[in-house]
């Protein structure tokens, strides 16, 4: 009588041969349909202005293969290796070693973050791009909160990026505010837009919440580029100042800190103190969210992801709830963007597009939605590989694109996918990713 | 003896739009007993919980909660996660509804979310890390420990709830339900799918929270050996109206209950006259 949930919830999927070979013709089909206009009939202006058309059956025929040739592999290597077979439990040596790796590797990657500034020190384009990555670890991180931890889905996080750069840019260039006196006040604006956006989403799920906060993304984008008189509209806000080392600037002047340091003035020296700036405030958000997950209401994100209904029955207030992981999130947002603003010296609405909101969701989802060393992996393979592809030219989105698709078909859950509990009694082991929840919005 | 009711449901009405799901029902639950909610398929018994923890709000009629210190509260007037958190009054559902990605010690964990919310100081004091939410903390631990104890999971406390076999699944629900503090716990057919050693472990449980505890209790459910058992007052429902009320053994003998039984289902009726005899 009994009705396992969990084995109704892994419904079984076919294989076979004829399954693959089955599935491989229907993309074959398909990719004919498509194609046979697109590349089997070329079209150009003849001498006279008449159209003059040729056909290519070769390469359509090329085309088709390929298409029925690759799903063929993919499915193949779904099967064999993908999350077909229901491995409920990570096995216990792989748990093992995964834990031994992951400790080691985040250990790792922290000591070689702390010393990228003394062993590239030459190399400004590589302190660039390190820079570059510890911001989207940062924006990673705070959007984890929202989606990895609380499971609601925003797609609108850039603009609390946006919000938090121009909290600093204005405050500064306005009222003459430092930067350690704007970074907090740029947070705290952030996360009350984060509350802003979250009550009317407050009732929405899934698909519907998505929306929504694009929506919203693009409101504060509009009224950027509008709101001509405070924000300068698409022209953005120049001359915003840099940080300071509390108080003592670090440029070329006679106070700076090269001179009272009686050292020799470099321009390294600032790109040095945002690299370090930057760590430490990705490094803050990575410990909060951490110190946040083994406090109620750390659980209590999760356990929305998990049930809201249960949530419910257990007292738990789940509007306070949703409304402070997204002001949590968005704090860290504006935290980042405040140091976007202060690093660039420039804003301007375009830097706060869609395009913005994706990529850090994307590094989200594909480090695992919850796992903080996920996200950092991601968003150095993200941004870094972006740029180790830029040799590529326009093919490097493609490889990116195909990058993603074999990721999502091997490990769908992302880099790191399994779970680990936030309070134990005998040992703490890892929560394979099938039973854990993503979240309805 | 009416002063020593802890719930008592007045005239209630549930209506989805044309279909009338409780029609003008009264009964009340006596404080420290084991109340029982039967009947056929469809009667209505999960709507009468979910008017009362608040997941529905009625059409009409009362639903009173009298706590110890006499203190009166409307639940149909609380919402939401209220009747939780101020009525106490916790729930376990038909379909259970764990966090099945939690670990067994992580769901009771999140039961006590109110108590540790405030022991943290609305996360602040948490954050740091100062002495009292520690103490807070293990005190929590402590009582899911003790819980995850009496309902004989202790050994499965670090594993995921959705990892549990489906008995101690339920198990582990009631006691999620019970680290809520409850004053009043509704049990909605917590023997649903258990075998004969399962379900006589749950009546011992039951019975030992309702001594130990001295929760009340209101419970729906199928399996009649459980209701005769160990409840002390049974309510019949059958489309929504109460069609009869009284002890275990009354109910039993009672001609419109087999006659519902029977009416509905053939199954039922004959395990309704089997536990009779
Ligand atoms: N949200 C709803 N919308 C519409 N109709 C509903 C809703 N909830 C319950 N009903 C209807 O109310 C009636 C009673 O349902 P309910 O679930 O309360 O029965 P039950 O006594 O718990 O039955 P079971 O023993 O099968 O659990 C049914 O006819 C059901 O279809
Ligand atoms: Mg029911």
């Amino acid at each position: 009588m009994s009705v396992t949930p969990a084995a109704t919830s892994h419904a079984s999927q076919p294989s076979g041969a004829a399954f693959i070979f089955k599935k491989a013709l229907i993309s074959a089909v398909v990719a004919l349909v498509l194609f046979s206009l697109m590349i089997g009939v070329r079209t150009e202006a003849g001498n006279q202005g008449g159209l003059i058309y040729w056909t290519r059956f070769g390469d359509l025929a090329a085309m088709v293969g390929v298409v029925f040739g690759g799903s063929i592999i993919v499915e193949l290597l779904r099967q064999w290796w993908g999350p077909v077979g229901t491995i409920r439990v990570v096995p216990p040596q792989v748990q093992a070693t995964m834990a031994f790796a992951g400790r080691w590797l985040a250990t790792a990657l922290l000591v070689f973050t702390f010393l990228v500034p003394v062993i590239f020190y030459d190399q400004r384009y590589i302190l660039d791009l390190g820079i570059l990555v510890l911001t989207y670890v940062m924006l990673g991180w705070g959007l984890n909160v929202v989606v990895g931890l609380a499971g609601l889905l925003d797609l609108g996080y850039v603009a609390f990026y946006a919000v938090g750069a121009y909290s600093y840019a204005l405050l500064a260039t306005y009222f003459d505010l430092s930067f350690w006196v704007c970074l907090p006040l740029a947070g705290i604006l952030a996360a009350f837009w984060g509350v802003l956006l979250g009550f009317p989403v407050l009732r929405l799920r899934g698909d519907y919440l998505a929306i929504v906060t694009l929506a919203f993304g693009e409101i504060i984008r509009l009224v950027i580029i509008n709101w001509q008189s405070l924000t300068g509209g698409p022209n953005g806000v120049s001359g915003i100042p840099r940080p300071t080392l509390f108080g003592i600037p670090l440029d070329n002047s006679d106070n700076g800190l090269a001179a009272k340091l009686g050292i020799e003035f470099s321009p390294t020296h600032r790109i040095v103190f945002l690299f370090y700036l930057i760590l430490a405030m990705a490094l803050l958000t990575n410990w909060v969210t951490i110190r946040l997950r083994r406090l109620p209401i750390g659980r209590a994100w999760e356990a929305l992801r998990e049930d809201e209904v249960a949530c419910r029955a257990l007292g738990i207030n789940t509007t306070t709830t949703k409304l402070t992981a997204f002001a949590t999130g968005a704090m860290f947002g504006g935290l980042a963007g405040a140091f976007f603003a202060t690093r660039q010296g420039f804003i301007s609405p375009e830097s706060f597009t869609f395009q913005e909101s994706a990529l850090v969701l994307a590094i989200v989802v594909l480090g695992g939605m919850g796992s903080q060393l996920g996200v950092a992996l991601a968003a150095l393979a993200m941004i870094g590989g972006f740029e180790l592809f830029r040799g590529f030219d326009q093919y490097r989105m493609l490889v990116f694109g195909m990058a993603m698709v074999f990721l999502m078909i091997w490990r769908p859950r992302g880099l790191i996918g399994h779970r680990a509990p936030t309070v134990f009694l005998e040992r703490s082991q890892a929560i394979s990713s099938d039973l854990v929840k993503e979240g309805h919005g | 003896m009416s002063d020593n009711h802890i719930l008592t449901v007045d005239h209630l009405m549930m209506r989805f739009g044309g279909i009338v799901a409780v029609n003008d029902l009264s009964f009340a639950a006596e404080r420290g007993k084991i109340t029982a909610l039967i009947g056929p398929n469809g009667a209505g018994k999960t709507t009468v919980f979910n008017c009362i923890t608040g997941f529905y709000r009625p059409s009409g009629g009362a639903i009173r909660l009298t706590h110890d210190d006499g203190r009166t509260i409307q639940l149909e007037r609380l919402n939401d996660f209220r009747i939780a958190k101020r009525a106490k009054v916790a729930r376990t559902f038909q379909n259970i509804r764990l966090f099945p990605g939690m670990t067994a010690l992580e769901n009771l964990m999140v039961a006590q979310h109110n108590a540790l919310m405030r022991a943290s100081g609305l996360t602040f004091l948490g954050l740091i890390g100062v002495p009292s939410w520690r103490s807070a903390e293990r005190a929590a631990i402590d009582l899911a420990r003790a819980w995850l104890t009496r309902v004989g999971l202790l050994d499965r406390a670090d594993d995921a709830a959705g990892n549990l076999p489906y008995g101690d699944q339920r198990r582990l629900e009631i006691a999620r339900a019970m680290c809520t503090e409850p004053a009043l716990l509704c049990l909605d057919e917590p023997a649903a799918g258990l075998n004969a050693r399962e379900s006589g472990a749950l009546n011992e449980l039951l019975l030992s929270i309702r001594a130990d505890q001295g929760t009340s209790i209101l419970l729906i459910e199928h399996d009649m050996s459980v209701v005769m058992e160990i409840s002390d007052h049974v309510v019949v429902m059958d489309y929504g109206v109460k069609i009869a009320e009284g002890t275990p053994q009354a109910v039993r003998d009672d001609p419109k209950v087999i006659a519902a039984y029977l009416g509905a289902d053939e199954e039922e009726a004959i395990a309704v006259m089997e536990s009779a005899t």
